[in-house]
């Protein structure tokens, strides 16, 4: 059953990868629900250069990729790994946590 | 539905970061009590996928195109605690990295889609169930519609556009986006339970169990 549960993990982050690399070149570029209200109800432009910060990759184009769609898809599988590697460092903010409940953790993933 | 910067006076944003601050530090803790470290795992392949999925904008109709928030989809795997933690997370890093979503906004951000959607969606599965698929998708339209609706309410009140206009072209945009959210929710979920993903609440019964 964890192995079921650990092999389905693996396939789901190919598969979330997948998607970024594959799927998000051919994603619409029309306007989203929240900015088409915003241009039909003309307070768009009250975004228009207010940025606190530009961002590495703005826009979801990775920086200096001529090919558009090669430029998204790169975008897509950083974001993609980056998110799963903030994830994963959250372990970092329960380390006394963690350890106060080692004992049992490691007992219990002992019979691997 | 991510709010750029400039769009949000500062007692709106202020406000609305103190309440998902507030939040967010609530399911944390949650989070840590309950999740062993070889969970994390899938909360990390979750948020993984959710950044994936936000990318691929799917057209509505009229010009308009939506995607995947992922709320009610993480909230059935994982509980609304983690579900927060891992919405916020994709959140923080579309402001900080791709400067999708505005980095004032980020706390009004979180608290529509991290918290507000996550929290609707485990209202409807406390009500149908996990194994009822009308009621997953039920979760996930609603989720995006709360969402909107917090969204505009947060306009408003920054006095950026009068509530009567707002909220509803919010609803009614996002009561379509909120189609193909309940779509692709309910096409993941089967996907993922065949590869043996357990829903949150038979895992948190397990859990008891043991």
């Amino acid at each position: 059953m964890r192995r079921v549960a650990k092999r389905g993990n693996w396939i789901f982050l190919f598969t979330a990868l997948a998607v970024a690399a594959l799927l998000s070149p051919w994603a619409s570029s029309y306007p989203d629900g929240l900015e088409r209200v915003a241009e039909d109800q003309g307070f768009l432009e009250r975004g228009e250069g207010k940025e606190v910060m530009k961002g590495l990759i703005p826009d979801y184009a990775f920086p200096g990729v001529k090919n558009e769609k090669l430029a998204t898809a790169l975008a897509g599988i950083v974001g993609t790994s980056l998110t799963f590697g903030a994830v994963w460092g959250l372990r970092l903010l329960r380390v006394g946590y963690g350890r106060s409940r080692q004992k049992g953790i490691s007992e219990k993933s002992g019979g691997k | 539905m991510h709010i750029p910067d400039g769009f949000l006076d500062a007692k709106t944003w202020l406000g609305a970061t103190a309440l998902s601050g507030a939040a967010l530090y609530y399911a944390l803790k949650k989070t840590q009590e309950r999740w062993e470290d070889r969970q994390l795992p899938a909360l990390g392949t979750m948020a993984a996928f959710i950044f994936a999925a936000q990318m691929v904008n799917f057209p509505v109709g009229g010009g308009t195109s939506g995607h995947l928030l992922g709320a009610a989809l993480a909230t059935f795997f994982l509980g609304p605690w983690g579900a927060n933690v891992v919405l916020t997370t994709v959140l923080i890093i579309q402001a900080l990295l791709f400067a999708d979503g505005g980095i004032t906004a980020l706390g009004a951000n979180v608290l529509n889609m991290a918290v507000i959607g996550p929290w609707v969606a485990q209202g409807v599965y406390s009500l149908v169930g996990y194994r009822n698929l009308g009621g997953t998708f039920l979760a996930a339209w609603l989720s995006i519609v709360a969402a909107a609706l917090a969204c505009s309410l947060e306009l408003a009140f920054s006095g950026i556009v009068p509530l009567r206009l707002v909220v509803p072209a919010m609803l009614g945009w996002h009561s379509l986006i909120g189609i193909g959210e309940g779509l692709i929710t309910c096409g993941v979920v089967i996907f993922l339970k065949r590869i043996g993903m357990v829903p949150f609440e038979t895992l948190s019964l397990e859990v008891q169990k043991r």
